[in-house]
């Protein structure tokens, strides 16, 4: 074991690279620029044994890992923002086809206009393509997270594609220290990656062709059971990797002092982790509030947020915006207390445009809710400068 | 063959994925043997891999599958293959 | 080589979901008799995702890839990197396209893999519109042409892909013709004998979307290269030879035939015709292959 101090994307990097994927094609795009550039730094340096394809857009970047998945290959990739929306098409299409592509996603504001701080939009806006979807908020947490979406990707009864995503700079281009395991754990604890399915002359198949509508519909289902299967795997082999590294990120929701709270905050990345700092806070003022950090936004927590709302009301903080509607994730943990709990559900919209949500501002939040001075849905600090 | 047990769009070769396509035809082609100069050009522009290259170097026809379009009819040079009306006897 | 010494092997397996005298089943035919079965194709929209028939059948007996219809260039170079690193470099990698997907949404992604230097066959059958999707204009259809798209006849002539390909200096490019199949043949097998990126388009005379007869598709791809409309042609590192009648042609040895001969076969042109005759639109798209012609005399004699 080692210790590496170094940014999100360096950190993704070689995760990546020691999960030695055969093929990565790689697109640069601010903020994910320097994630490709660590791994060609590890072309150069020839740790990288694989086939590293400059290609030429983000979505050929996303046709490159779906024809390397397909031809029996462990593929990897990282994009952000506009360049995850180019790849749309592709993501429903390598999730269709059951690839167990990896890819971080560095969660950047969707433009016009050209901005390149975080918000969680271009990911939230991708969470229909069937792609299991991780969100991270610290630098090991994603070294972790990437090692164990291989696992999960490739395991027989998920065979989804995996998305990692962290916020633009604030986690992609600030340093944290790493515990980095021996390559040989790594090893050991992925195996050989065996497709569920591959192109093989020896064995001609025709992937994708016309399909009925009877049959599609079978197809649609077997993505919705594999995700089900990931919301069992994802602790299993969380703990799995414990076991060999020492940390553990396995929980679809991370719980932070929720122990008899009447009050639960529920967020992603970056405010997730902003948020313990004014948890600590507000528990020393004698607040009753702890956090569930949503770690899985797709399989969703479902069962697990509704034991919150068994047990507490429920603030939700949401860095991105479904216009016409709400914060996706207020409206999705509403739907898990639909007509099974009492509980009064919060939501604030904040951050957006990479606006800075220090954690005196989500103290602000959760008073304001607790105090009954807020609306059931609101943005939070439009009125700033 | 080796089926995968991923459920997924994943196909079979089958001869006769879409049924019989003999059925398709509405003009039938007709081989006359003894006018046959062994050339092969209906054998390759078939676009159905319907017309069988015997050892020979002469063709057989396989109605079950042709689906009538006459291209070796037309690209034959002696006319040793001609089109006839499904069910019409000359 | 003769027709006769072409391999009898066949990986179209009969019963497809092809229109009868479709020049896509044809050209596939003569590709897998070229590459044989240890070879992996990928396809993007185009008709020939219609042509292997139906879940979970297959009419084709060699590895397939369907994709996106932009993608076709970009998943072969996935395809290709994976099998190179499994080892398998003897794996004859295909990218099967139609006119749209090259010309028009998929000409990114083959630029890219061109530029990059993919070691594949990137293979574009050109009937000259967007068939499957019933007759649409396509950067490759012909001036004056109906389309679904152009009801009076397309207003633009087509563009040159041959030359754009070229602009890439890849190591091999040829443009060849269903109606030629020791040519064709001949080129695929070059294309397999090089490292790198290959380009070669082949014109796919379309029944229905051309409006001819069935029984017409190879005529009409003869009358192709004979009026001049299409030209064979390979370049193997830059260096350009016409081949059959188009060398004929470009030396001046034959007259290339009137496009009159060749368009009135075709519905497409069929306002040309009727009520009266369009000798204006007509001889533009004669003056158009001339100049086509009087640049290649420039370039290549």
């Amino acid at each position: 074991m080692t210790i590496m101090i170094d940014t999100g994307n360096y950190i993704a990097a070689k995760a990546a690279v020691m999960a030695k994927p055969d093929v990565v094609p790689a697109y640069p795009i601010t903020p994910q620029t320097t994630l490709v550039e660590g791994i060609a730094n590890y072309v150069g340096t020839g740790e990288f044994k694989g086939e590293y394809i400059c290609v030429e857009s983000e979505h050929s970047a996303m046709c490159a890992c779906i024809g390397a998945s397909a031809a029996g290959s462990r593929t990897f990739t990282g994009t952000s923002s506009h360049g995850l929306l180019l790849m749309h098409e592709m993501l429903h299409w390598a999730a269709l086809a059951r690839l167990p592509v990896v890819m971080c996603n560095i969660n950047r504001v969707v433009g016009p206009g050209w901005n390149i701080w975080t918000d969680e939009n271009d990911s939230i806006s991708q969470r229909d393509t069937g792609w299991i979807q991780f969100y991270c908020s610290s630098n090991q947490e994603i070294f972790d997270t990437v090692i164990q979406a291989f696992k999960l990707a490739e395991h027989k009864n998920v065979g989804l594609p995996v998305m990692i995503s962290y916020n633009a700079f604030i986690l992609s281009h600030t340093s944290m220290p790493v515990e980095i395991p021996e390559q040989q754990v790594v090893d050991d604890f992925l195996g050989k990656y065996v497709p569920q399915w591959k192109l093989d002359v020896d064995n001609p198949i025709t992937f994708g062709n016309i399909i009925g509508p009877s049959d599609y519909y079978k197809v649609r289902r077997a993505m919705q059971d594999a995700q089900d299967n990931a919301k069992k795997l994802i602790p299993q082999i969380a703990k799995e990797w414990k076991q060999k590294s020492g940390f553990y990120h396995g929980d679809l929701l991370e719980l932070y002092k929720c122990n008899d709270a009447e009050y639960i905050l529920l967020a992603m990345g970056a405010i997730g982790a902003e948020s313990k700092v004014a948890i600590d806070e507000m528990q020393k003022k004698g607040i009753k509030i702890g956090l569930a950090r949503v770690r899985t936004f797709r399989p969703f927590p479902t069962e697990e947020i509704l034991k919150l709302g068994k047990q507490a009301d429920l603030i939700v903080i949401d860095r991105n915006i479904s216009i016409g509607l709400e914060g996706a994730l207020f409206t999705e943990v509403k739907a898990a207390l639909y007509g099974k709990s009492d509980a009064k559900v919060h939501g604030f919209i904040a951050g957006l445009g990479g606006k800075d949500v220090p954690y005196t501002d989500v103290e602000t939040i959760c008073k304001k809710a607790i105090d009954g001075k807020a609306k059931e849905y609101e943005w939070y600090g439009l009125e700033e400068a | 063959m080796k089926k995968y047990d991923v459920v997924t769009t994943i196909s079979y070769p089958k001869i006769g994925a879409m049924g019989k396509t003999g059925s398709w035809r509405v003009f039938k082609p007709i081989f006359d043997k003894a006018k046959c100069v062994k050339c092969l050009r209906c054998w390759i522009f078939c676009p159905e891999a319907s017309i069988k290259r015997e050892k020979d170097d002469t063709i057989s026809i396989d109605y079950e599958y042709c689906k009538g379009c006459g291209i070796c009819a037309n690209e034959c040079k002696v006319k040793a293959i001609t089109m006839e009306r499904e069910g019409e006897k000359k | 080589m003769a027709i006769k010494d072409l391999p009898v092997e066949e990986y179209i397996l009969q019963g497809s979901a092809a229109c009868p005298g479709c020049p896509a089943t044809m050209a596939l035919r003569m590709v897998f008799k070229a590459f044989g079965k240890n070879m992996v194709m990928v396809v993007p929209a185009c008709c020939t995702a219609v042509i292997e028939s139906l879940y979970p059948n297959t009419s084709f007996n060699i590895p397939v890839m369907n994709i996106a219809f932009e993608a076709a260039a970009a998943g072969a170079s996935g395809v290709e990197a994976a099998l190179r690193v499994q080892g398998k470099k003897d794996t004859t990698v295909v990218a099967w396209a139609g006119d749209g997907g090259t010309y028009d949404i998929g000409i990114q992604a083959l630029s890219g893999a061109l530029e990059r230097g993919t070691n594949f066959i990137y293979i574009c059958y050109n009937n000259q519109i967007y068939s499957n999707t019933g007759i649409q204009r396509s950067g490759a259809t012909p001036y004056a042409a109906w389309t679904t798209t152009t009801v009076g006849g397309k207003t633009e002539f087509r563009k040159e892909m041959g030359d754009i390909v070229r602009a890439h200096h890849i190591p091999y490019s040829a443009q060849t013709c269903i109606s030629y199949p020791d040519d064709f043949y001949r080129k695929l097998k070059k294309a397999q004998s090089i490292k790198g990126p290959k380009y070669i388009e082949i014109m796919a005379p379309c029944p229905p979307g051309w409006r001819f007869s069935m029984e017409k598709t190879v005529e009409m791809g003869r009358m192709a290269v004979e009026t001049g409309a299409w030209t064979l042609y390979e370049c193997e590192n830059d260096v350009m030879t016409f081949n059959g009648k188009s060398k004929l042609i470009l030396e001046k040895k034959i007259q290339r035939k009137p496009m009159e001969d060749w368009i009135k076969y075709q519905g497409r042109f069929g306002h040309l015709f009727k009520p009266t005759k369009d000798t204006k639109r007509i001889q533009a798209l004669e003056d158009h292959i001339d100049l086509i012609w009087e640049r290649y005399r420039e370039c290549y004699l």
